[in-house]
């Protein structure tokens, strides 16, 4: 249990906590502007 | 208007009767459950001192792959020939045409496990240091609580995309349980190590939790589809 | 998206950012762990979040059986209520109360988590009428899972300097945890991949379920660990005073931002589903019959309300 060492866990659990956050989030982002763009090409009438 | 066990044994009947003249599947279904276990046996060496705590675990594993082979053909049939919209219009409940299928599913899983039992125990040379007279509740009650949830998922599967891949997919998660106490109790038992009372009392629970489940929310799937 | 939303984002982030502060440089460093056990302020809000959602989606798919018939729908209601009254009374049991005490907890915190039942079943039910129910059971399931997973990822994190190992099989906290992860990405793929018009429905089965499951995963792994003592990751027995300051305020934050990204979740679903039954609407008028052929076109309500 050497906490030198140990540290780097701390950071990596952080970081990879706000990666899977922003990766999903990410997502949405993508879903959002694809339903727009649905719903821009549906007001054209296609 | 039949009673509920008459129209239950009468499907029962005719999905053995026809099981049994399409010998095919049957064989092919027998002939996979002999290939599992020979590569298990060539997988985990037999010859070990401690084969006698992992057998357990691989003997359901083998057991759970040959199930859901099983339990994907038995609905595969009922599709081809639209028996489900039949169902779906007859007056005849829902549950029965589920506990029919889930006792045929038993009989046909159950026999798929009398034939890789006794591979297991000549490959592993299995000496039963427990009560083994337990290893058959065990084995019933284990194969029921794969065979119930299984009979209902691979239900659930059918208008699904994939659904070879759906039922393993839904059916492992919830099987967890009682896996856990499946093996846990073969594995005491065959190493007389602990009590698998316990275990067997879960799995008791388990059977009786999800049977209902699966009886009292059946017609809702049969309706859904 | 509305306007409160970019403000609450703002307040959120803000919120996180001091939560973050507190939990690295606030909290005490601990006696055993060193600051490696700083993940706790990570790892157990995203656990709480996570079966907080989980719960919602149970509860949520319930409502979506239940409200099919009246019937059934006023049985549900029922029951909700006995499960209340039982809650209340049962920890108030000395037999029960000694129970608890062994595992740290108050009859009263208890009895107030079994009220918390009915009363979200209620508010669920008032809240969410109709098809609403279904979107908030698969945004719940989408963002319990990704809470999920980041505890199923901190979790061996943080056991491998303190313990040595990865991953205890024994460890039944976060054994539970991967069997509900596994239940809900299963539901979610059922969600991806049936095309049925019932696909809300199957769904809603198999949350109840998974429900159905957890207790019995929870004892079947208790009960193998009591035969095979393993060590018990996330540590037992209580926590210093300032510390258990910061988990709660981490918690509070980060419930915060799981109800942001929720609320952006169900608006996105809402929004793809009338897509979608516009969509479905154009391709008969295009392609049906005469019949259909109305100068009326749909409404795209949801744009900018």
């Amino acid at each position: 249990m050497n906490s030198a060492g140990s540290i780097k866990f701390l950071y990596a659990a952080y970081t990879v906590t706000w990666l899977i956050h922003a990766l999903y989030i990410g997502s949405l982002v993508r879903r959002y502007s694809r339903v727009r763009k649905q719903m821009k090409d549906l007001g054209k009438g296609k | 208007m039949r009673s509920f066990w008459s129209i239950t044994l009468a499907t029962l009947a005719k999905d053995i009767r026809l099981e049994w003249r399409s010998k095919d599947a049957l064989n092919a279904m027998l002939f996979f459950s002999l290939l599992v276990v020979v590569i298990f046996v060539f997988s985990f060496d037999p010859l070990a001192e401690e084969s006698r705590h992992i057998v357990g675990g691989l003997v359901w594993i083998a057991f759970l792959f040959a199930s859901v082979v099983a339990l994907n053909q038995t609905w595969a049939r009922e599709l081809r020939n639209q028996v489900l919209d039949g169902y779906r219009v007859s007056p005849a409940p829902g549950t029965a045409l589920f506990v029919a299928k889930a006792l045929g599913n038993f009989l046909l899983v159950s026999l798929l496990e009398a034939l890789m039992a006794p591979l297991f125990v000549i490959f592993y040379n299995l000496r039963v240091l427990g009560p083994a007279w337990q290893l058959v509740p065990v084995a019933l009650l284990g194969t029921w609580a794969l065979v119930v949830n299984g009979t209902f998922f691979a239900a659930m599967s059918l208008r699904t995309r994939s659904r070879e891949l759906m039922l393993p997919l839904l059916l492992f998660p919830v099987s967890i349980p009682a896996v856990i106490a499946m093996v846990a109790a073969t594995t005491s038992i065959l190493t007389g190590e602990d009590s698998a009372h316990f275990y067997i009392i879960l799995l008791v629970t388990y059977d009786v939790v999800f049977t209902t489940a699966c009886v009292g929310l059946f017609d809702t799937v049969l309706q859904a589809e | 998206m509305k306007k409160a939303f970019p403000i609450l984002a703002v307040l959120t982030a803000l919120f996180l950012a001091y939560t973050f502060y507190q939990a690295m440089f606030v909290a005490p460093t601990d006696a055993l762990q060193g600051d490696v056990y700083r993940i706790i302020f990570y790892h157990v809000p995203s656990a709480w979040t996570a079966f907080l959602l989980f719960f919602i989606n149970f509860v949520a798919s319930v409502h979506y059986l239940a409200d099919a018939k009246p019937s059934t729908q006023r049985a549900a209601k029922w029951i909700a209520i006995a499960v209340g009254i039982v809650g209340v009374i049962i920890p108030y049991i000395p037999q029960v109360r000694d129970w608890l005490q062994t595992i740290g907890m108050y009859p009263s915190s208890a009895a107030t988590t079994a009220l918390m039942i009915p009363a979200l079943y209620f508010v669920v039910g008032k809240l969410f009428r109709g098809q609403d129910v279904d979107v908030l059971a698969v945004t719940c399931a989408e963002v319990g899972v990704v809470f999920c997973t980041i505890v199923l990822i901190t979790g061996p994190i943080w056991a491998r300097p303190v313990w040595g190992i990865w991953w205890a099989p024994g460890d039944i906290r976060l054994t539970s945890t991967l069997v509900l992860w596994l239940i809900y990405v299963s539901y979610l793929v059922l969600r991806r991949f049936s095309d049925s018009a019932q696909t809300q429905k199957l769904a809603a089965v198999l949350a109840v379920f998974g429900a159905l499951d957890v207790p019995l995963v929870y004892f079947s792994i208790w009960f193998f660990r009591t035969q095979h003592p393993q060590p018990v990751i996330g540590g037992g027995g209580s926590m210093d005073l300032r510390m258990l300051h910061v988990l709660l305020l981490n918690w509070m934050a980060f419930l915060c931002f799981g109800f942001l990204v929720c609320w952006s979740r169900f608006r996105l679903e809402k929004l793809r589903r009338e897509v979608e039954e516009a969509e479905a609407l154009e391709s008969l008028e295009e392609h049906g019959s005469p019949v259909v052929q109305s100068s009326a076109k749909v409404p795209l309500g949801g744009g900018s309300r």
